[in-house]
This record gives structure tokens, sequence and C-alpha cells, in this order.
């Protein structure tokens, strides 16, 4: 494939199609269609009005806690001898991700819409509860649909979802994983069309939803590069961020998008290596392809069937990721590298150690890549890692792992 | 717009005064030989036009029965090669009654669009459904689908209002599919005074047979949808008379070509029935 021509700004789309150069679009079924053209004129016109936004706001602030903090993880920086390393800490959001800076989003748009019903998608279970928590919040009925195999790893968020009065349904179609949640999902919208807002979790899906999710996740690199330039004075040299659908990625990089002085690094899960199958690294080891309503690089076999990726962390578990960081793959503005589990297990087990924060396994694949970067550096070169959850809900998995029973 | 099997048999259905039976088969379910035998048994068990769905990994639209079809026929060893040859195999013995592929777009995409229309047309296929590609994405398949002489069937839907239905119709050919519930396919039953609405209203609009799906199970329900639409389509009681007849393994056995063709005559005598009992 040729390299698309660079455009004078990465910040500018997606164009009104909802495509991000050969990315993006609207395949979904005719029942769906009308649907998705009143979300798109719902959100033009909310993000427009002042009234939305202030009620947003005020939420983001009194409600999720924002803004969050940019620390120095000065242990892991001596540690390894290099640049300094900064966490953005969406882990102290409450629910305890980046997720829900989305979900308020979306909960006060559907309000607006009318709608009387919320149904979601997850994976690590990180934008269930997010979804739980403001559906609770704004008295909505919410059913999340959540792969068998991931309701059997994150215990702990199934059940943090039904106390806030969710109704978690697991899926048992295909491999039991976010893929199989998300057609389950679609199923249910296209029953319940009139009611039913669909609270998407990631940058993924036909549009408005890539744009309206890393609109409402951009606050992440907004708030970084000004705390940044506060504290040091001047832009980062790197910025770093996990991504499986890549919500917090492409909310951490898009303020940074047109400062060419700052190297952007996304990083896939490796898995047991991009060799085999067992990985979940489509941007690295996937071609385009369309699912779940946009164009998107996607893991598939030779008849463009998908496939069933493999993560130690459910939240990076899927076969296919947001539009935008696809357009941004191809014209080299973002670097997209893989992490291995071993590799985030061993991030995870060292910034619980050195810094007193124990990360998602999904945020510790961004923290395996600063590992490998910050001793290359300078010691007056700084990065921004994006801390996009606490690991509280994957200390079974890791303690399994280790070899020990809690 | 080159004439296809669609167009000629849908005519002569009008001119018969009857609906035409629609029915749909998973491409390559249970296996690929079997599944030839079914396709080619289809016609003379009295079905006017064949569906053949091409499998997908994830059917979004699609309820248990297709879904579970669709992972069979992959499990198989499917391919969309191979159910080009499939149609390729029942063409030589009848080309006449018309075939329409269904799915989805992912694997068309990538098999690469203008060489699929191109072995499409050539195998004797007639029409395209592509269950996730609206208007707003024709460039991609329905353009080039027409250019080649195939058929581009669209779904409308209960929730195609006034304002949508000339741009779901503007590219449409052969048939239009109404969808009779908002929903997956093989779930809620529809009302039936409810389709002949829609089909009066997206017949105001078009001069194309309308055909309707989504729901259809029995002779009965195929006669009282009949009396006002120009094809009923049955696809989730066929593929579950399938998945019926496999044994604990999912083969196909002795039963399985039989409780195929004995629902298909049942559902062919509904539909000749239909605007008899009307006229009545």
């Amino acid at each position: 494939m040729t390299a698309p021509t660079l455009p004078n700004s990465f910040r500018t789309g997606p164009d009104g199609q909802g495509h991000f150069g050969l990315y993006g679009g609207r395949f979904v079924a005719e029942t769906l269609m009308p649907l998705i053209l009143d979300l798109e004129a719902a959100w033009t016109a909310a993000k427009e009005d002042p009234a939305y936004r202030e009620e947003l706001a005020s939420l983001s602030t009194h409600y999720a806690g924002r803004p969050s903090k940019l620390y120095l993880a000065e242990g892991l920086t001596k540690h390894l001898g290099g640049a300094k390393i900064y966490f953005k800490r969406e882990d102290l959001n409450h629910t305890g991700s980046h997720k829900i800076n989305n979900c308020l989003g979306q909960i006060l748009l559907a309000r607006r819409m009318g709608k009387t019903r919320i149904i979601a998608e997850t994976g690590a279970g990180q934008h269930g509860v997010a979804t739980a928590t403001v559906a609770a919040r704004f008295g909505f009925p919410a059913v999340v649909y959540m792969g068998a195999t991931d309701v059997e790893r994150q215990k702990p968020n199934v059940f943090r979802m039904r106390l806030l009065g969710a109704e978690v349904k697991p899926v048992t179609s295909g491999s039991g994983t976010l893929k199989d949640a998300m057609n389950e999902a679609l199923r249910d919208w296209v029953t319940n069309v009139e009611s039913t807002y669909y609270l998407i979790g990631t940058a993924a899906g036909p549009h408005p939803y890539p744009e309206m999710v890393r609109d409402l996740q951009s606050v992440i690199g907004r708030e970084a590069r000004e705390q940044m330039i506060e504290r040091e004075g001047r832009l980062p040299d790197a910025v770093l961020a996990c991504v499986g659908g890549g919500s917090n990625a492409i909310g951490t990089f898009h303020a940074f998008l047109d400062d060419p002085s700052v190297a952007i690094y996304g990083i896939e899960a490796g898995g047991h290596g991009l060799d085999g199958a067992e990985h979940c690294a489509s941007l690295n080891a996937g071609r385009p392809g369309v699912l779940h309503g946009n164009r998107t690089y996607l893991l598939q076999d030779a008849d463009g069937q998908i496939l069933e990726g493999h993560s130690i962390s459910a939240g990076l578990d899927y076969p296919g990721v947001g539009p935008e960081h696809s357009w941004l793959r191809d014209t080299g503005r973002v670097k997209y590298v893989p992490v291995l589990d071993d590799e985030a297990l061993e991030a995870f087990q060292l910034t619980t150690k050195l810094e007193g924060i124990i990360p998602a396994l999904e945020s510790a694949h961004a923290i395996a890549q600063a590992m490998k970067l910050a001793p290359q550096m300078g010691k007056d070169e700084t990065m921004i890692v994006c801390l996009s959850g606490r690991g509280d809900k994957d200390v079974h998995t890791v303690a399994k792992l280790m070899g020990m029973e809690i | 717009m080159t004439s296809t099997r669609i167009d000629a048999r849908f005519a002569a259905l009008a001119a018969e005064g009857r609906p035409a039976l629609v029915t749909f088969v998973t491409a390559g379910d249970p296996d690929p030989d079997t599944s030839l035998a079914l396709v080619k048994a289809l016609p003379a068990a009295g079905a006017d036009v064949i569906e053949l769905g091409m499998p997908f990994s994830d059917p979004m639209a699609d309820g248990p029965a297709i879904q579970a079809a669709g992972l069979r026929a992959l499990k198989a060893g499917q391919t969309l090669a191979k159910t080009l040859a499939l149609v390729r195999a029942f063409r030589e013995g009848d080309d006449t009654t018309p075939l329409v592929l269904m799915g989805y777009y992912n694997p068309i995409y990538n098999y690469g669009v203008e060489r699929f229309v191109a072995e499409a047309k050539e195998s004797g296929v007639d029409g395209l459904i592509v269950v996730d590609l609206p208007p707003e994405e024709d460039e991609e398949l329905c353009l080039p689908a027409l250019r080649g002489g195939l058929n581009f069937v669209r779904l409308a839907t209960p929730t195609t209002d006034e304002k949508r239905l000339p741009a779901v119709l503007a590219n449409t050919s052969g048939f239009v599919y109404y969808v009779s519930v908002n929903g997956i396919t093989g779930t809620a039953a529809p009302d039936t005074a409810r389709v002949a609405e829609a089909v009066g209203r997206i017949k105001r609009h078009t001069a194309l047979p309308v055909a309707v799906g989504f729901g259809v199970r029995t002779a009965e329900q195929a006669a009282a949808i009949g009396e006002n639409a120009d094809g009923v389509v049955v696809g989730s009681a066929i593929v579950a008379a399938i998945a019926g007849s496999l044994d604990a393994e999912d083969r196909a056995t002795e039963r399985t070509l039989s409780a195929v063709t004995s629902l298909v005559t049942a559902l062919a005598r509904g539909v000749r029935e239909a605007r008899r009992d009307a006229a009545a």
C-alpha cells in the first residue's frame, strides 16, 4: 500500500462521512442507519451546546475527579536511568480508569435524545463498570454484554456492575471475548432501536462513535500537555499509551498529533509473540477489513474471517482497533509496537514495587514500552505514559500467573 | 441495467398471480457436498429464488440459528471461493432459478471487490445482499456490482422512514427485501397487518418486487405475508431443520435432505395458496 500524502494537520478528521483516510465509515445494517444519523446530529448539537458542555465539565470535576494528576514516577525513572517518566493518572478517576470520561459524555447525550435504556459491551469490565456507574447515577436501566471468558477472569468487575444495578449478560458465542460481546450488543440494539442507547466504550464502531469517543477522551491529552508545560516548561519528548480498541490512546495522543517534536507510541498486545496466533496486535500483524461498523486493521484469516486474539489483558483482547489509529499508523505519525504478556507482567510488578501503584494490565503494556525507551533517552528528556486504569481488577489473574492462590 | 434471472422470475410469477418463495441456506452447511445437494433440491421442492448465505465469523444481524449454520460451515472448511464453486456446480444443472448471495462485507472486501463481482457473475450468481452496506457505502460494492451485471438487493426496515426510503431504493435492483421486524434473523414473528402496510408504502416508491423476510417460519405465515408481498423469504426455519437433522457431531444424516425438502414443499404450498384464499 502506498503511503498517503501527509496532511497539514493530523487533528481535522474525520470527514463528513466519518472517514479517516481509508478507514472508518458506517458499515451497519439498514435498521441501525437512521439511528446512527440521529446520533450524529444529536452529538453535533450537544458538543456545541454550552449547557451540555457545562454539565459535563462539572461532572468531570466533582464526580469523576478531573483533572487527573500528572505524576513523576521517580522510582521507575531512577531504576531505568534515562528519561523522566511521568504517569497521567487516569487510574485515579472515579471507577478506576479513563472509561468514565466517555461514559459521562454519552449518558448526557442519551438523556438529551430521550432514550430510556442503556446497553454496552465490555472486555476487562472497566467500561462495563463505568457504564453501570453512570446508568445508576442518571437512573437508567443498563445491560452489559461481556464475553463468558471475560466474566470468568474479571469476577470483581462483574460483581461491581451487578451491585450498581446493571444486568451482566455473559456471551458464549465465538470465543466469549470482547468482539463477541460487541456482536451481541449490536444484536440487542437492532432489536430495541427506538428505546435503546448503545454506549460504545472504545473509539471504534460506525461513525460518529470513533470521533465522539475521541472527543470525550481527548481531555486526557489536553490536560497532560498543559500539565507538562507547567511542570517542565516544555512539551514531552515522547507520549505512550496502550491500544486495544484505542480510546485511552487516541484521547492521550490527540492533543500532541501536531507537535512534531513529540514521538508518539501506541502499544499493542503482543501476547505470546507475533509469530504465532496468540496476540492481539491488529496494527502490526493484521490487515484492513470491515467489522463492527468501520474499516480498520483487523486480525483475519485468508478468507476474511475474523480471528480471536489473545492477550493477558482482557481490555486489549480485541481483533480490531479504532479507525483513527489505522490512519495514524499508515501516515506514520504514531508508531505502534507490540509488548509481550511477560513484559507487561514484569512492568506490572515493577511499577507496583517501585511506585506503590498497581497498574491495570492494559496500562502495564505501555509502561513496559517506557521501560524499553527510557534507558535509550537522555536524563533531560521526558515522557508521558497514560496510566489508563488501576490494577485491582487484575490481581486474581496475576496471582494465578505467579502460581499463587488468593 | 442487464436483466437477470431474478427479474425474469418475478415477472413470470407476477403473471401467474402468486408470490415467490425465497429460501435461504448457508453455503457449506453442514458440509460442502450436503450443501450442494440441498441447493440442488430446493427448486424441485418449490423454491422460486435461492438465497445462499456466505458464512462469516461475526454475523451481527443474525440470530442463533443462522449463526450456528455459519459456524458449522466454517468448521467444515467453507470459504468464499468454495461458495462460488458451489454456485458453478449448481448452475451445471439449473440455468433458470435465480440465486442471490447473502452475507457480510469483510470476506468480499478481503477477496477483492472487482475479482468477486467478476467471478460471481461468471459463476451464475444473479444478485447480492450485503447486510452491512447501507446506501451511504454504495461505492464500496453496490455500484461495482451493478456495473458488473449483478442485482444489488437492499434491505428496507421498519426504521426506514419516508424521508430515507428514496435513498435506500435508489441503487436497489432485482427486488427489495423488507425486513419485517426490528431485530435479528429468526426471532420475533412479524405482524401481518403492519407488514402489509409497509409493503404498500414501499410499493408507492418503486416498481420493484418486494419480498418480506425475518421471522417467517410456517406455511400459514408465508401465505398470510404473501397476500400482499411479491415474495416471502424463509431462512432460519430451514436452517433449523438442517440443524435438527444432524447427528451429535453436526454431521449430515439420511434425514437431512428430506427435512429441508418437506419443509420447503409445505412453504411452497403456502405461497401458492396465498392469494387463492384472499380471492375466495
